[in-house]
């Protein structure tokens, strides 16, 4: 069948597997000559399409064991991290690290090793797995944790899928008190401001800014901050204390039709983003954790947004020495594109864990383009910045970049190289976006 | 806590249903023929929903056992739901009449004694529910389906008389005609985006059909107008559709 990822391009006929048993997906594992795991298709671009066989692991998606007094839970990699949310918050756990959506699953943030707004506290998800299950090419099943098969496990974290198909995993959680956030928001009127802002919130757990990629000028950079801490009971308004791991139950709203193209344009953008900007309440709020952590969750299918042709999402991050002159270089040559988006997102990184992993110590910027030819030359000459700076892009966002400057941007792919030489000589496993890369 | 006993655990609706009946808090009880195969189900559930959960092994095809199986749950639930379904191909059942008969049994005399003989224990007691999966198919016979349909027409008449004869004894008994679903049996094939309903769909209607007091439900309401339309048609025109 037609699959995509959830920027809608590319799009690839492929042939989907959608194992329900144990044994089917062994079974399937042994048979397919060639095969990438797909969770619930959250990766933006070609990182989980395989036109012979795209594995569809989300029927295995059972909760194996949970550990009341530690906090760990060990599901099968097809869980949903809504269902985690569902069913762990109210007895007060929260995953130690989430991504912007809770429609992803379980293997999908190992194998992108996902990081979140606490990446420069917590690290990424990879930090806080104690083991994990991998089918690999030869048909057997190896556990890997820190003290077994430990470069097999340090390159599945962040591996994309090329190391097997992680089949269950043991995850710890954090305790909360509460389902709330005490979240405060700050205004930048520039990139030195709000770089200033972020070294001054390092203390905070959560931090991440949003940022107007089309303003320019003195305004260049403008953005706002977010940041925010688990709430303890006694911050809760007085009506919530009485239940404070429960949050009432919003309505999702649902696009229903692909919006034409050109719904997102210069201008509209533009109004949005000062609207945005200018109506924003700096200062502080409670806010449950749906509200501070899933925001566009609210609204399903929102990729339709950017019309049939669909969007790729750009992220990279660039070393912290050089994230000041390299953020101005990307921006302004955005901003004088006027292709940006609605959903600009800035986050200072802590340091990462190599191998194929993203996160390196400093700055990331995610931004969204409409899938069209210009945007698509645009995101190249964006990579020429990055690598001129040092840094890398995000392959769990990334549909286009060219091998040669991913190459450039991952210092540690000899390693994972050895490791996959050495558990999947016969390249199994492969996705649309590792043959582009030529991993 | 009242318990619900879901027979033919191991389908993607059966599952769909148990996490949606857990999750209002009820206790769950998983019948399947390799019990062992839904045992992570049981782990699942306890763990998701906090209720209690177990599995029996059953064999819808064993009608003689169906009251020993009663007995040895120890206990009558509150709602009994069969799931139970096996679609066979039709061009083998069209030219092999085992296969065929084993569709029959499986769709129609093993569910239909099933849910009687829990219907019968429930009516003694004077409350229960009894919940039939039955299917459009069963609504007029199609070439391409016709063995299965047959057996579901006579699972759907059945749960309607069974209906007939127990109203005013405290034992409802509801019929649930999904449409399609997306389900490991329609992976593959191409079905209207409008009339396939997701197996999270099809639960939230059964549970919403047994507090909500309905008797005959189309998951999708779309299908009571494609099904009126389809029973509309004159043989002698159908006959020559091959729909």
């Amino acid at each position: 069948m037609m699959l995509a990822g959830w920027g809608r391009y590319p799009h690839a006929e492929c042939r989907v597997v959608a194992p329900r048993s144990r044994e089917e997906l062994l079974a399937a594992i042994g048979n397919e000559p060639s095969l990438i795991a797909r969770g619930n298709g959250r990766a933006y671009g070609d990182a989980a399409l395989n036109a012979d066989a795209t594995l569809d692991l989300r029927h295995r998606d059972r909760f194996v064991g949970f550990d009341d007094a530690t906090g760990v839970l060990e599901a099968e990699a097809g869980t949903l991290l809504a269902d985690m949310l569902d069913a762990l918050v109210p007895r007060g756990w929260f995953p130690a690290v989430t991504p912007g959506t809770k429609f992803v699953t379980l293997g999908g943030m190992l194998a992108a090793d996902v990081h979140g707004k606490n990446h420069h506290k917590a690290g990424a998800i990879g930090d806080h797995v104690e083991s994990l299950r991998l089918a690999v090419a030869d048909g057997s099943v190896r556990r890997c944790a820190r003290d077994e098969n430990p470069a097999l496990f340090a390159a599945t974290l962040g591996g994309m899928g090329l190391t097997g198909v992680i089949l269950s995993a043991r995850v710890k959680l954090r305790p909360i008190e509460t389902a709330y956030i005490r979240q405060e928001t700050l205004r930048a009127r520039d990139l030195d401001e709000i770089m200033a802002l972020f070294e001054a919130s390092r203390d905070w757990t959560y931090t991440v800014a949003w940022i107007d990629c089309l303003a320019r000028g003195r305004d260049l950079g403008r953005a706002l901050l977010y940041r925010g801490e688990h709430a303890r009971r006694e911050e809760l308004p007085d009506d919530r204390r009485a239940e404070p791991l429960r949050v009432p139950p919003r309505r999702p709203h649902r696009v229903p039709i692909d919006f034409p193209a050109l719904t997102l344009n210069r201008w509209s953008v533009t109004a949005f983003n000062r609207l945005y900007y200018g109506r924003a309440r700096p200062g502080a709020a409670i806010v449950d954790y749906d509200r501070f952590f899933y925001p566009l969750d609210a609204i399903l299918d929102w990729n339709r947004l950017y019309g049939r042709s669909g969007f790729v999402q750009y992220q990279c991050v660039l070393p912290k020495s050089a994230s000041r002159a390299g953020l101005a270089a990307l921006l302004e040559r955005v901003a004088a594109a006027g292709a940006g988006s609605f959903l600009s997102v800035l986050k200072l990184l802590g340091p990462g864990r190599g191998m194929l992993s993203f996160p390196m110590e400093g700055y990331t910027l995610a931004l969204d383009f409409p899938a069209d030819p210009a945007n698509l030359v645009l995101m190249t000459e964006l990579d020429a910045i990055v690598a001129a700076h040092g840094g890398r892009i995000y392959l769990a966002k990334d549909a286009r970049v060219a091998a040669a400057d991913f190459r450039r941007g991952y210092d540690d792919l000899a390693a994972f190289g050895a490791v996959r030489a050495a558990v999947d000589p016969g390249g199994k496993f492969a996705s649309l976006q590792s043959r582009r890369l030529g991993l | 806590m009242s318990a619900v006993l879901i027979l033919g655990a191991t389908s993607d609706i059966a599952r769909a249903i148990a996490r949606a009946y857990a999750k209002a808090g009820r206790d769950v009880i998983l019948a399947a023929r390799h019990h062992d195969r839904v045992a992570p189900d049981v782990t699942d559930l306890e763990l998701r929903y906090g209720i209690t959960a177990r599995a029996v092994e059953f064999d819808v095809l064993d009608t003689a056992g169906h009251a020993r199986f009663f007995d040895a749950l120890g206990m009558l639930p509150d709602t009994v739901i069969s799931v139970v379904g096996f679609m066979g191909d039709q061009a083998t059942s069209e030219r092999d009449p085992q296969a065929a008969d084993l569709v029959m049994r499986s769709n129609y005399v093993g569910p239909a004694a099933v849910l009687a003989e829990a219907a019968n224990r429930m009516a003694a007691r004077g409350a229960g529910v009894v919940i039939g999966i039955s299917s459009v198919a069963g609504e007029r016979g199609r070439a391409k389906n016709y063995v299965y349909g047959s057996a579901k027409a006579g699972f759907t008449a059945y749960l309607s008389g069974l209906r007939n004869r127990l109203a005013g004894t405290g034992v409802r008994v509801i019929t649930v005609l999904p449409g399609y679903v997306k389900t490991r049996i329609s992976e593959g094939l191409a079905t209207p985006r409008l009339l396939t309903a997701k197996p999270t769909e099809v639960a939230d209607a059964v549970l919403a059909a047994e507090t909500g007091g309905r008797d005959v439900l189309y998951v999708r309401p779309i299908w009571r107008l494609v099904m009126a339309v389809i029973r509309s048609i004159p043989e002698r025109i159908f006959k020559k559709m091959r729909i």
